[in-house]
């Protein structure tokens, strides 16, 4: 196959760690025009934030496109209310975009509002609405006079930035919620879990952790997420922010209207959970038994999975991972969680990461791993070839290609079936490993098939 | 229950959608788009759009989607996305090099009021468009129509911006599929094929949407209608529209401009459906029917006697796209069910009349809307029940909360694959719906049957 060419201004974006050109990441720009990128837009990244958020009403304004293609995408649980699985559109037609959609808005949100008696609800601005100018807030603003339930806009018009700027205006409607809690007064050993969305059920792993901990968990947002849980997160007195970023802007903005100090984890391998739990029990040393019952809690739990992560390293030892993640933190836990089960990563790469995120990046990695910011699909399977990768980490519209060039494929995203988070769920990240690196079907591949190095256990 | 907030009183809704049974232009000129040879589909508008319709594509087939986006900013939203769509073909044609790039529009880049039409003359213009290479368009605004409608656009667009009339017949016949699965548009080729015809079909996103697996990526699969071929529609005999929401526009407008002449015909979908296709294509080849497809129908005909009992009496619900639904309805009708609530999302007054025509002679009520959402189709269920439901992966959620024995058909089907390798469409087709009904319907017998009544031989 002839060698695959990258575009003359993404060169920039892609480098090979030990390789000539200097390492000087040009991240955080907006796609190129005529990219076929991997990214999403704002609009996206709000809904995914929010969505969780269970007994809130989800209505998007705008044509039906937008409502249709986030109509329960995301597997995050909910344990009680799943008003969050339906989906709601103002469904704008021509003479709304020329005549505007406000009495629309108004007239859905009422009805709405009046037939499922949600706690809260967030309109999420599409593309149009910036464009035809729909006074959006004061339609919230008269709604909720009129309904007395939080009625919040949601400004996440797709073209105003990235998926990262639709993560911010998720904070700022959350922070609205948020900012309604009179007097808050902190409890003790008390935190909120930011950033983590029950994909799977992950959410509730965390919380049995901290529980085990003796820590009060005031609210998690937003997996399986309440409004009023929410709203009373300002008398937690730590955040703990998980996820590259979707959050830690509400986290800012906590900490200096509240004073509460935030701490960013990831829950994601042996050592970054250990790593999240004690610092959250070294944030309370004062209540020494916290630290005593993480102590106990890790111990337990690690002891309870390396046996099976011993069984799998024996097959996976020396297998390289290809990684494409949407925020460069999930990498760098990734990165860890493949060592602890042998395997080598030779391409790592995110849509949203930062220069700090890609120069830890490039300290974690070997020589000779291939980096990329905002990568198409053309150079990721140029890469998995030339690096001869057996595994791609990666989202939905990465599978089809990893399963074209035959190697095994794990889903890191949203459609994750299975909980990947903490101790357990990093026995089920290298059982998903494991069961997809050695299929025996791609013993069967015609480019594998000549030079396979697997032990795969087809044969 | 997931839908435990839907209740039984039906109140008119003007201003909402709820749980859609459609989704927006876009995504279906995409799809019409990846059905030309070497073709990457472009999206003019916010790089959400197209990210969602290729992960929405790649659910449904399983198989890698490309497209690319003009990525629009703040910027290009004020100023008009001209600057953005010329960079972006110069650089599609440098990096990706495909043979044509079909560029279609969004709600934002409609809304602005950017002219696509003006913005690829002045890429052509400025020299961005290599020789030999092509950029087509279509106008699909979001907030007009349904996938179908995006469809219809994009496939109108293919054929008339490439088509020429040199004055030679090339002896064949434009055929265009409609919004239909890539393993149908195999079947439809075949059928027409067998009749003796010589076909133009496009699109065609058979091998494009359904190819093996080879180890190796390619971004532009070897499936597709050809350049040339597009080119030499007007030089054809005549066209054939299957399915006339997606597929009209496009051979009228060969009608229209190349004198090609076009018949509209129903997607063949079910015994009459097909019958009318397969005359069609009789009377244009001007051949009688070859014994192998006789023999096709008899079998279909055979299957449907064998199990009438079965079928006979069953309420049915659906929800889907017009061109579906008209024949799946008459199909149904056929075999002696009763299909008693039929929803579209996609709006258009002419689906209800048809449906409305095709069942005033029997002898219950049946519910038709057009445009409708699964909430009103959930509705009407919940007032009175049916025995089987028929819809895109969406009517699941029905389907589980209120029991009822289900078949996926539509689009999208995000949770069951075989859509992409065995058609519905022809009598083989049929074949397929009716062995699908029935393991619901017979699955269903069984379950519920009380022991004594649990039956080895049905």
């Amino acid at each position: 196959m002839k060698s695959i060419s990258v575009l003359k201004d993404r060169k920039k974006q892609i480098f090979e760690k030990g390789g000539s050109e200097p390492f000087d990441m040009s991240c955080e720009k907006k796609s190129l025009a005529g990219a076929v990128s991997q990214r999403a837009c704002v609009f996206c990244g709000s809904r995914v934030v929010l969505y969780p958020i269970a007994d809130a009403l989800h209505l998007i304004h705008g044509p039906i496109g937008c409502a249709s293609y986030t109509w329960d995408i995301r597997g995050a649980l909910s344990s009680g209310p799943e008003l969050h699985r339906m989906s709601f559109s103002t469904d704008l037609s021509e003479t709304d975009v020329i005549y505007g959609g406000e009495k629309k808005l108004k007239m859905a949100l009422t009805e709405l509002i009046d037939q499922y008696s949600p706690k809260a609800a967030f309109i999420y601005c599409t593309c149009i609405v910036g464009i035809i100018g729909d006074d959006v807030d004061a339609v919230c603003r008269e709604v909720e006079a009129a309904t007395g339930i939080p009625v919040i806009p949601v400004h996440s018009e797709g073209f105003k930035g990235t998926k990262k700027d639709g993560y911010k205006a998720a904070c700022d409607a959350l922070f609205n919620l948020v900012r309604r809690y009179p007097n808050p007064e902190p409890k003790p050993l008390s935190i909120n879990i930011l950033g983590e969305f029950n994909i799977g059920g992950e959410t509730w792993i965390i919380k049995r952790y901290y529980e085990a901990m003796g820590i009060n968990v005031v609210s998690v947002i937003t997996g399986d997420g309440r409004v009023e849980e929410v709203t009373r997160a300002a008398t937690a007195t730590l955040n703990v922010v998980q996820c590259s970023g979707s959050v830690t802007h509400l986290a800012k903005m906590m900490e200096e209207e509240y004073g509460i100090p935030y701490i960013r984890v990831s829950y994601f391998g042996i050592e970054d959970t250990s790593d999240a739990l004690y610092r959250v029990a070294e944030f309370f040393k004062d209540a020494p038994e916290v630290m005593e019952k993480t102590r106990e809690l890790i111990l337990n739990e690690v002891k309870a999975v390396i046996p099976g992560l011993e069984t799998v390293k024996k097959d996976l030892a020396g297998k390289r991972a290809a990684l494409y993640v949407g925020g460069a933190f999930k990498a760098f836990s990734l990165i860890k969680a493949l060592k602890t089960i042998g395997m080598d990563v030779v391409l790592a790469g995110s849509q949203t990461g930062t220069s700090e995120d890609y120069a830890i990046l490039r300290d974690m990695c070997a020589d000779g791993t291939v980096i990329l910011d905002d990568a198409n699909p053309l150079e990721l399977a140029k890469y998995v070839m030339e690096k001869n990768a057996d595994l791609f980490i990666g989202g939905v519209k990465e599978r089809p290609i990893a399963y074209k060039l035959g190697i095994g494929f794990c889903d890191h995203n949203h459609e994750r079936k299975i909980p990947l988070a903490g101790f357990e769920g990093m026995a089920n990240f290298a059982r998903e490993v494991h069961e997809t690196v050695t299929s025996p079907i791609w013993d069967l591949v015609p480019r594998r098939a000549n030079k396979n190095t697997g032990k795969g256990n087809g044969k | 229950m997931l839908l435990r907030h839907t209740n039984t009183e039906i109140k008119e809704r003007s201003s909402l959608t709820v749980n859609p049974a459609k989704t927006c232009q876009p995504i279906g000129a995409m799809y019409a788009a990846l059905g030309i040879h070497g073709c990457l589909p472009h999206s003019h508008g916010s790089q959400g759009c197209c990210a969602y319709h290729r992960s929405t594509l790649t659910r449904h087939y399983r198989e890698p989607v490309m497209a690319a986006t003009s990525s629009f900013t703040e910027g290009s939203s004020v100023f008009g996305g001209q600057a953005n769509l010329v960079q972006a073909i110069d650089n599609i044609f440098t990096t990706y090099d495909p043979d044509l790039i079909a560029v279609h529009t969004t709600c934002l880049s409609e809304t602005i009021g950017d002219d696509v039409n003006q913005i690829v003359s002045k890429a052509v213009n400025d020299g961005k468009v290599p020789e030999g290479k092509h950029v087509i368009h279509a106008s699909t605004p979001s907030y007009v129509g349904s996938h179908i409608t995006g469809f219809a656009n994009m496939t109108k667009s293919m054929a008339i911006q490439f088509a020429q009339k040199t004055g030679k017949s090339n002896g064949k016949f434009n055929i265009v599929p409609g919004f239909v699965e890539p393993s149908d548009m195999v079947e439809i080729r075949r059928l027409t094929t067998e009749l003796g015809l010589k076909p133009i079909l496009f699109p065609d996103t058979s091998g494009v949407l359904n190819g093996p697996l080879t180890g190796k990526y390619s971004m532009f699969p070897k499936g597709g209608v050809t350049i040339d071929e597009l080119k030499s529609t007007g030089d054809s005999i005549g066209s054939i529209g299957l399915g006339p929401l997606a597929s009209a526009d496009a051979v009228r407008a060969l009608d229209t401009q190349f004198k090609v002449p076009c018949q509209v015909l129903d997607l063949p979908i079910g015994m009459l459906a097909t019958d009318r296709f397969i005359d069609t294509l009789r009377t244009a080849a001007g051949v009688s029917v070859p014994d192998t497809i006789t023999k096709e129908r008899g079998m279909l005909l055979d299957v449907i006697s064998d199990m009438h009992q079965y079928l006979y009496g069953k309420k049915v619900a659906l929800a889907g796209d017009p061109d579906h639904l008209i024949p799946l309805t008459e199909f149904l009708i056929t075999m002696g069910m009763k299909p008693v609530h039929i929803v579209t999302g996609t709006p258009g007054k002419a689906f209800e009349k048809r449906i409305k025509e095709m069942t005033s002679h029997l002898d219950y009520e049946v519910n038709v809307k057009g445009p409708g959402d699964m909430f009103t189709l959930h509705q009407w269920i919940k007032n009175d029940p049916v025995d089987l439901l028929m819809a895109n992966t969406y009517g699941k959620y029905i389907a589980r909360d209120d029991d009822i024995p289900y078949v996926r058909y539509g689009f999208p089907i995000l949770d069951r694959i075989g859509h992409s390798y065995f058609p519905s469409v022809g009598y083989q087709g049929g074949l397929r719906l009716i062995e699908k009904i029935l393991d619901a319907i017979m699955d269903r017998l069984d379950r519920d049957a009380p022991e004594e009544k649990f039956e080895l031989v049905m």
